[in-house]
């Protein structure tokens, strides 16, 4: 199989689809000739023309509503935000209005678009261009919120987010669009809900999402040489979350570290870690469920202490000794 | 009005200059991997940020954009510690946590640059209110983009800021781009500045790279919005020469049309040949303004490597007052 980067991968999805589906378009800020911020649609606008890869003004708040009206009126958009922070101002419009659409209206309508939005530290862009604010979203009914954290998945979750007839936030992690990894031609699916286990162990699961999962892949062979065996499992969606593969990796392994970049107070591992404490997994505890996330504070521009607001694969190592020790 | 005096015009000059050269050395460093993160050069914009702010004085607040490296150093920032930040050293303004987009100095009235489009327009607005509410007598100026116009921000602030007759200036640096995407087709009218007539507010459009015109302009909005008149929108009409960040190929526009503005309105060439034609300003005089600025510029680098990195128990600092 070749190898192809994470970011062809999401533009791969994306083509295949435009190609056999008239009603798949995309937009945002940018996309043209220069490719995207981060030249993830590079080379499309060439290929689709500028009706279906529509270089917008900057108006968060206005494109995300008029890519909503255009999912309830038949067309599936696939939404670019510049960096994931700026999503904020189009609050409104995703909370208040894509999410409820269907709800509200008795399930006459439908809003079948994808918000990609690349988030994520490590690359100098300082507080307002650095969140992971993923576990915002995932608070709200009505959306669907995705992390791929390789190139395969990146695909495979695309075309799952595009097919899928509800709003979609597509979170991208910028440190990510340059890893390579094998990714079939074809087009495929990864159902969203379904987590991969990456890795299998029997001494301590490691529940981490979007890079994290790379990271902890890292620290799983350095824990291997102390013949502590880690599994690794990837829920790829957080909404809707795959509960019985992390249930039952709990239950063979007794042990359970939840990691993510997002600042831990409130983050999504409190929702994983909570969710563990109420099954049934919780009788085959035999050390307390630990998290791991970002520092309580902004994500500042400083390389060493950017570094040091989100977990590495350093106090990955530590925390499992301490884990598997106690 | 305030007189343009010799001294006055050779002070504008030597700003003019100093952002430039500030620039052109950020941009060394950064191809020499000191300069982590991104960052927006303002070359060929420097008579916009040194003319607008020319008008006001220190007591005066301004808000920045991304692209502000202009925008406070006219507003009398110190070089050394703006290096120190670009090189995210905690002698730097904002300790190293900032960089480029976020260089703030309170005390001079700079309530910061900012990395999101067009939020320093609702910041500046309400900054506005304050002075009025609390009869400070301080007048705003907000810079932004032609692209920051079309942010909901801008018509919201617009909107409110003409309501309540705050004294505050809007002021549209439209360098023709906002990224890739040209004025020309995000928005759909000749010039931003008719934006103004939606929200009962003077719009204005000027040449902003003449650093007179942009000053006179400028000092008018200020004295309307100082006698309680309320806002202006003033549209200045300039060009960036270089790419919007550092990983731009810049393939939305021809090399030709950068050619003819790097040619033909360079605003530095423009002004300091007013001032040797008219002599208020001999060439040696010149030369004397670029030897000096240079120093301040290695001086500011020396500073800059000299400093530490912060301490990593920084990370948590400054969260909460
Ligand atoms: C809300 C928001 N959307 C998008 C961006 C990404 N971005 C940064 S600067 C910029 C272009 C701004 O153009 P303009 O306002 O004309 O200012 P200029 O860069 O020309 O000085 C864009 C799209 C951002 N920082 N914030």
């Amino acid at each position: 199989m070749r190898t192809i980067t994470y970011s062809e991968a999401i533009r791969e999805a994306m083509s295949q689809i435009m190609r056999h589906n008239p009603d798949v378009f995309i937009m945002g800020e940018d996309i043209g000739v220069y490719g995207g911020a981060f030249g993830l649609t590079n080379g499309m606008i060439e290929e689709f023309g500028a009706e279906r890869v529509r270089i917008t003004p900057i108006s968060e708040a206005a494109i995300t509503g008029c890519a909503t009206g255009a999912a309830m009126t038949g067309m599936r958009p696939i939404l670019e935000i510049q960096f994931s922070d700026f999503v904020m101002i189009a609050a409104d419009n995703l909370v208040n209005q894509a999410a409820k659409m269907r709800y509200m209206f008795g399930g006459k309508a439908k809003v079948p678009m994808v918000v990609r939005l690349p988030g994520g530290s490590g690359a100098g862009f300082a507080a307002q261009h650095s969140q992971s604010l993923e576990a915002w979203m995932t608070h709200i009914p009505g959306l669907k919120v995705v992390q791929p954290s390789n190139a395969y998945d990146a695909k495979g979750l695309m075309i799952a987010a595009i097919n899928d007839d509800n709003p979609v936030l597509f979170y991208e992690h910028k440190l990510l669009y340059n890893e390579t990894g094998e990714v079939p031609r074809e087009e495929y699916e990864i159902p969203l809900g379904k987590a991969h286990v990456k890795r299998t162990g029997s001494d301590v699961t490691i529940v981490a999402t979007g890079i994290m999962v790379k990271k902890a892949m890292e620290a799983a062979e350095e824990l291997e040489k102390d013949g502590i065996l880690a599994e690794i499992i990837d829920p790829r969606t957080l909404v809707p979350l795959d509960q019985e593969v992390i249930i039952n990796s709990v239950k063979k392994t007794g042990r359970v570290l939840v990691v993510h970049e997002a600042v831990k107070r409130g983050g999504y591992g409190a929702e994983i870690a909570s969710m563990i404490a109420e099954s049934d997994a919780f009788d085959y505890l035999d050390a307390p469920i630990k998290r791991l996330g970002g520092v309580e504070t902004p994500i500042p521009y400083n390389p060493g202490l950017e570094q040091k607001a989100v977990p590495q694969v350093q106090d990955m190592l530590q925390e499992c000794r301490k884990i598997v020790m106690e | 009005m305030t007189e343009l005096t010799p001294q006055k015009l050779k002070a504008m000059l030597r700003n003019m200059l100093l952002i430039r050269r500030f620039e052109e050395t950020l941009k060394k460093l950064y191809q020499q991997g000191k300069i982590h993160g991104t960052m927006h050069l303002c070359i060929g914009q420097e008579a916009t940020a040194t003319g607008a702010c020319a008008a006001l004085t220190i007591e005066d607040k301004i808000t920045s954009t991304h692209r502000g490296h202009g925008h406070c150093i006219a507003k009398g920032a110190d070089v050394k510690r703006m290096m120190a930040e670009l090189l995210a050293k905690e002698t730097g303004y904002c300790k190293g946590k900032g960089g480029s987009m976020h260089i703030a100095d309170l005390e001079i009235g700079n309530l910061g640059a900012n990395g999101i489009v067009a939020a320093g327009l609702p910041l500046g607005t309400g900054a506005a209110l304050t002075s009025k509410m609390k009869k400070l007598g301080y007048v705003v100026l907000c810079f932004f983009g032609d692209g920051a116009s079309n942010e909901g921000a801008f018509h919201e602030s617009l909107n409110l800021a003409s309501i309540w007759k705050l004294p505050v200036i809007f002021f549209c640096e439209n360098n023709l781009y906002a990224m890739s995407g040209s004025v020309k087709e995000m928005v759909n009218i000749k010039h931003i500045s008719e934006r103004g007539t939606a929200y009962g507010i003077p719009g204005i459009t000027i040449n902003g790279n003449d650093l007179i015109e942009v000053v006179k302009t400028t000092e008018a909005a200020v004295a309307r919005a100082r006698s309680g008149g309320g806002p202006t929108l003033i549209e200045a009409q300039t060009y960036r020469w270089e790419g919007h960040s550092r990983s731009d190929a810049r393939k939305y526009r021809t090399r030709a049309e950068e050619k003819e503005w790097k040619m033909d309105r360079d605003p530095i060439v423009l002004f300091k040949n007013q001032l040797t034609r008219n002599k208020t300003m001999s060439e040696d005089e010149f030369g004397q303004l670029n030897d000096e600025v240079n120093q301040l510029m290695v001086e500011a680098v020396t500073f800059a490597e000299q400093s530490h990195h912060p301490d990593l128990n920084a990370l948590t600092e400054d969260v909460f007052a």
